[in-house]
C-alpha cells in the first residue's frame, strides 16, 4: 500500500462485542479507490456486524474507521450516505405493487427525488447496462431485475463505496455475469466496492483483494485470482476440507415417480405448476436447478401435500399414488421432507427440540398412542438426532429459535433421515448455512442415498447440486400455452463447477423438469 | 422517538410474574384513582382486594363468580392459542343457559337424578350451537370470526329476552318477564351449607385439569399450538386447520354453554333477562391473565372473581360508582398487555433524524 495515496475506507482495530461473543475482535484492513474488495468468512464471523458498524447501523466498541484519510464514525445509515456509501442488502426492501421508479423515489432522500428522476433512472440504468423500465411494477420484475432497481437507487445516490451482501444468492447465472460487468465499470471508474460473499468462484472471479474472517477475527488478507476455490474455504474455515465423496451405486428402482404434475398456486402472484415429469430411483440423488420463482415453492408444497395435486397418481411413491394424500400419510408410506424455511415452517420457533420432533417424526417414530404424546420417546429421538447430527444446543428442552442457523438446519435434516425414509425430498438444505454446517448435510444426503433411499434436493445452488447429484433436472417457466416436452436426465459426472452452466441453460439440450406457467417476465427458458 | 425492539429470547421467569406485576399495578393506579376521587384510597384497596378473603361467605361467592370465569376462561384460552378469536363467549353462555334452562322447564313436574345431567348437555349443546355458527362462517367463507362472534352476543341477548317475555314465562308470575324456578332436582347441589357455593365449581376444577392434560400431552392439544405459533409448520406436519378452527370454537363454546347453564340452575334458579353480566367478556381478561395455561386461568378467574365481590362491597360501603369494578378489571388487562409488551420487547430511544 505504500507510494498510494489515503485509501478510499480503513478500518483499525474494529471491536465489538455482544453478550457472550466477540462479533468483531481487532479487525484491520483498507478497501482503495476502485478497488473490488472482497470480505469473506463464514456464517458468524463476524462480516455482517462489520458491514453494519461501517453502514452506521452498529457502533464499534474500539478501533477508528477513517474515509479518505478523514475520521469517519457514522452514528447512522443516513450519515455513512452522506459520506457516499451505499448498501445493496441480501434481501430487497421493495414494493411490489408499486412502479420502479416509485419505489426509487421512496428510498432516497427529497431532495434527490426531485426534478426528472425517471429521465435519472434511465440514464444511469443505460450507462451501467442495467437495463430498466421505470414504468413497471415492481411485483412483475425478476428477482435480478429487482436487484438492478436497488442498484440504480444506490447509484443515484453517486456512491464512493458500496457494501453488498451476498448479491448473487438469488441471480441466474446470466444475470450474475451482468451484475459483474456492472461491477467492474464502476471499479473503473473510481468506485470502491466491498463483496460480501462465501461463494469463492465468484470473488475469484471478481475481486482484487479480499479479507478473510473467521470467529470475529481477520484470519488472512489474499488477491483471490492467485488462490484456489479450495485454498480460500480452507483459510475461511482454518481446516482441511474432503470433497464429498463421488463413488455411486447404480440406481435402483423406480421411487418417487412425478407423473404429469400440474398444480395450480392458490395465491394470484404464485407459479404455476404444469406438467411435471421426473423419476427418482433409489440409490440416487437427483437435483432440481432453476431461478427462484419458477415454481419450486408450490413442486415443494405438492410434494409435502400441503397443496394437492389434481390426480392420486400424478406423484407416484413406490408406484402407490400419493398425490392426494395428506403430509402424515405419506410420510407414513415413506417420504420425508425438508422445507426451505427453517424457522416457522420446518420447525415452530417457540417450541422445544423435543417438541419439534413430533411434527414430523411422530408416525414414523411412533411418538405418539392413541393420539396422546410419547414426550419420552421424543425426548429421546430428539436426542439422538442431536448426537448424530452433532447439534450445538445448551438441550434439547430449549427452543428451536435458540439454535444458530446451521444447527437448527442439521437438526431439520437430521430429524428426516433418521426416519429412514425410503424418499427424502429437500428445499435449498443448506442455504444461509455455514460451511461445516453444508458439508456436513451434503454428506448425509450422499450416505442417505447410498443406504438406498431416493434423494431429491431442490436448489438454487449450482455448485452444490453438482457436488452432490447423480442427474439434475431444471424447473423453468416456459411461455403460456406450451405444452412441456423435456425433462433432464444428465448424469452429473464430468460437469465442472465452471463449465455447466452454459449447458444446462444456454445450449442445445432441452434440460426442462416442465413448464410452469405465468412466471418468467423474459421467457428465458430455452427448451 | 420511541421504538419497540423484540428481544431475542423473552425470560421465562417474567413471563410468569407479568400477571402479578400487573396486580400491583392495578392497585397502584387504585390508590391514585380513589384519591383523586377524594375517597380513601386504603380502606377502598382493602375493601376490594382483601377483605373477602377474610370472610367465608365471600370466600364461598369467590368460587360462585369463579365458576363461570373458569369454565370459559379455559375454554376460550384453548382457541387463543390457536389464533382462533372467539370474542362472543357471552352468547354462547346465554343460549347455554337458555337451552339447559328450557329442558328444565320442558321437565319441571319430574324429578330425578338424570335431570341436571340433562340440562348440563343441553348447555352445552346450545353453547356449541352457537359457536358453530362463526366456526362454519370462518372456515366456509373466511369471514372473520372475532366479528361475528361477537354479533351474535346481542343476538342470543335479545333472544334470551324474547323467551322469557314469551314462551317461557312464568304462568304464574304475574307476567313478569322470569321464568318458574327451578325445581330441587333442577338446580345445582350446595356445596357449603349456607352459603351459594355449588357443584359446578368442582366441574369447573375438573375442566381446568381435562383442559390440562389435554394441552399438554394431547395430539389436539399440540396441533392448537402449533397452529397458533406457526401456521406453515402445522401445514408442513399436516394438521387441519379448519378442524383445529371447528373444534376450538365447539370446545369454547360448549364449555360456555354449560357455564350459562351452571349459572341458571345455580345462583339465580330460573331464567331472567338480566342473566348475563359479562362473564363472558370478562372470561377473555382471564384467559390472559392465566397466560393462556389452564392453572393460570384458574388464579385468574379466582382474582377476577375477587374484583367483582370486592368491588361490590366498596361500592355499598363507601358508595364508589357503580363502574369501579369495570375500571379494575379494564386497568388489569390493560396493565397485563402492556408488561407483556414489556417482557417481549424492549424500549429504544430513537433519535428522530435516524428515523427517515
Amino acid at each position: 500500500m505504500n507510494g498510494v495515496p489515503d485509501p478510499l475506507l480503513r478500518l483499525e482495530g474494529i471491536a465489538r462485542a455482544f453478550p457472550g461473543v466477540l462479533a468483531n475482535d481487532d479487525i484491520s484492513f483498507s478497501v482503495n479507490e476502485g478497488e473490488i474488495h472482497a470480505l469473506l468468512g463464514e456464517n458468524g464471523a463476524g462480516k455482517s456486524t462489520l458491514i453494519k458498524i461501517i453502514y452506521g447501523v452498529l457502533r464499534p466498541d474500539a478501533g477508528t474507521m477513517t474515509l479518505r484519510g478523514k475520521p469517519f464514525a457514522p452514528h447512522r445509515p443516513s450519515e455513512a450516505r452522506a459520506e457516499g456509501i451505499g448498501m445493496i442488502f441480501q434481501h430487497f426492501s421493495l414494493f411490489e405493487a408499486l412502479t420502479v421508479a416509485e419505489n426509487i423515489a421512496l428510498g432516497i432522500s427529497p431532495e434527490l427525488a426531485r426534478g426528472d428522476l425517471r429521465g435519472r433512472i434511465v440514464e444511469v440504468s443505460t450507462r451501467y447496462g442495467l437495463r430498466l423500465d421505470p414504468d413497471r411494477m415492481v411485483g412483475d420484475l425478476s428477482v435480478g431485475q429487482r436487484q438492478r432497481v436497488e442498484i440504480v437507487r444506490c447509484l443515484l445516490q453517486d456512491p464512493r463505496l458500496i457494501i453488498m451482501d451476498e448479491p448473487t444468492s438469488v441471480l441466474t447465472p446470466q444475470e450474475v455475469e451482468t451484475l459483474f460487468e456492472t461491477l467492474r465499470r464502476l471499479a473503473g471508474e473510481g468506485c470502491s466496492i466491498l463483496y460480501i460473499s462465501h461463494k469463492l468462484e465468484e470473488i475469484r472471479a471478481l475481486c482484487d483483494h479480499a479479507t478473510i474472517l473467521r470467529g470475529g477475527k481477520v484470519v488472512a488478507t489474499c488477491t483471490p485470482s492467485e488462490e484456489t476455490a479450495r485454498s480460500l474455504a480452507e483459510m475461511m474455515l482454518g481446516e482441511t476440507l474432503s470433497p464429498p465423496a463421488t463413488d455411486r451405486r447404480t440406481p435402483g428402482d423406480v421411487r418417487l415417480r412425478l407423473n404429469e404434475l400440474s398444480v395450480e398456486a392458490d395465491s394470484p402472484f404464485g407459479t404455476d405448476l404444469a406438467d411435471i415429469a421426473l423419476e427418482v430411483r433409489s440409490g440416487e440423488v437427483v437435483g432440481i436447478a432453476g431461478v427462484a420463482g419458477n415454481g419450486q415453492t408450490l413442486l415443494m408444497s405438492a410434494l409435502i401435500g400441503e397443496t394437492l395435486a389434481g390426480r392420486p397418481d400424478a406423484i407416484q411413491l413406490n408406484g402407490r399414488p400419493i398425490g392426494r394424500m395428506p403430509p402424515h400419510g405419506r410420510r407414513k408410506a415413506g417420504i420425508c421432507f425438508v422445507p426451505e424455511e427453517r424457522l416457522g415452517h420446518a420447525a415452530v420457533p417457540d417450541m422445544s427440540l423435543t417438541e419439534n420432533v413430533i411434527l414430523s417424526a411422530r408416525v414414523r417414530k411412533g411418538l405418539s398412542r392413541n393420539s396422546f404424546l410419547n414426550l419420552p420417546r421424543a425426548a429421546r429421538y430428539a436426542g439422538d438426532v442431536v448426537a448424530r447430527f452433532s447439534v450445538k444446543t445448551a438441550g434439547i428442552d430449549h427452543a428451536a429459535r435458540s439454535l444458530s442457523g446451521g444447527n437448527l438446519q442439521k437438526f431439520v435434516v437430521g430429524r428426516e433421515i433418521m426416519q429412514e425414509p425410503s424418499v427424502l425430498v429437500a428445499s435449498q438444505p443448506t442455504w444461509g448455512v455455514d460451511a461445516g454446517a453444508a458439508a456436513f448435510i451434503q454428506e448425509a444426503l450422499i450416505q442417505l442415498a447410498r443406504d438406498g433411499a431416493a434423494v431429491l434436493v431442490i436448489s438454487q445452488d449450482l455448485d452444490e447440486l453438482f457436488a452432490i447429484s447423480d442427474r439434475i433436472a431444471v424447473i423453468a417457466a416456459g411461455p403460456p400455452g406450451r405444452r412441456p416436452h423435456a425433462r433432464a436426465d444428465r448424469p452429473a459426472d464430468g460437469w465442472t463447477a465452471a463449465r455447466p452452466i452454459g449447458l444446462a441453460r444456454g445450449g442445445g439440450a432441452r434440460p426442462c423438469l416442465g413448464w410452469s406457467r405465468g412466471a418468467s417476465p423474459q421467457g428465458r427458458c430455452r427448451c | 422517538m420511541l421504538r419497540l425492539e423484540p428481544r431475542r429470547e423473552p425470560s421465562r421467569a417474567m413471563q410468569v410474574l407479568t400477571p402479578v406485576f400487573a396486580v400491583i399495578l392495578t392497585i397502584l393506579a387504585g390508590l391514585v384513582l380513589f384519591a383523586i376521587l377524594g375517597k380513601d384510597p386504603f380502606r377502598a384497596i382493602w375493601l376490594i382486594f382483601f377483605q373477602p378473603l377474610t370472610q367465608t361467605y365471600a370466600l364461598a361467592e369467590l368460587t360462585v363468580k369463579g365458576t363461570p370465569l373458569i369454565l370459559i376462561g379455559t375454554g376460550l384460552a384453548m382457541g387463543f392459542r390457536a389464533g382462533v378469536w372467539n370474542i362472543g363467549a357471552e352468547g354462547q353462555f346465554v343460549i347455554g343457559a337458555l337451552a339447559g334452562g328450557s329442558v328444565a322447564l320442558a321437565l319441571h313436574e319430574t324429578a330425578g337424578l338424570w335431570v341436571m345431567p340433562l340440562m348440563c348437555i343441553a348447555g352445552m349443546l346450545g353453547g356449541m350451537a352457537w359457536a358453530a355458527v362463526p366456526a362454519f362462517l370462518r372456515t366456509r367463507f373466511n369471514a372473520n370470526e372475532i366479528l361475528t362472534s361477537l354479533m351474535l352476543v346481542y343476538v342470543a341477548i335479545l333472544l334470551l329476552s324474547a323467551m322469557v317475555h314469551g314462551p317461557l314465562r312464568d304462568p304464574e308470575g304475574l307476567n313478569f318477564p322470569e321464568s318458574r324456578l327451578f325445581s330441587e332436582s333442577m338446580t345445582l347441589p350446595i356445596l357449603v351449607e349456607g352459603t351459594r357455593a355449588h357443584l359446578g365449581f368442582i366441574i369447573a376444577l375438573v375442566a381446568i385439569g381435562i383442559a390440562w392434560l389435554f394441552l399438554q400431552r394431547h395430539l389436539l392439544g399440540f396441533q392448537i399450538k402449533v397452529q397458533g405459533q406457526a401456521p406453515l409448520a402445522a401445514r408442513f406436519a399436516g394438521y387441519s386447520e379448519k378442524r383445529i378452527v371447528w373444534l376450538c370454537l365447539l370446545t369454547s363454546g360448549g364449555l360456555a354453554g354449560l357455564a350459562g347453564t351452571f349459572e341458571a340452575a345455580g345462583p339465580v334458579g330460573q331464567l331472567v333477562p338480566a342473566l348475563p353480566i359479562g362473564y363472558g367478556f370478562t372470561a377473555i381478561i382471564v384467559a390472559f391473565l392465566g397466560r393462556l395455561h389452564p392453572f393460570g386461568i384458574l388464579l385468574g378467574g379466582l382474582l377476577m372473581a375477587l374484583t367483582y365481590i370486592g368491588g361490590e362491597a366498596a361500592q355499598i360501603a363507601m358508595s364508589l360508582p357503580s363502574a369501579t369494578t369495570r375500571v379494575f378489571q379494564g386497568m388489569l388487562l390493560f396493565f397485563l398487555l402492556a408488561m407483556d409488551v414489556l417482557v417481549g420487547s424492549r424500549i429504544r430511544w430513537i433519535p428522530r433524524q435516524a428515523a427517515g
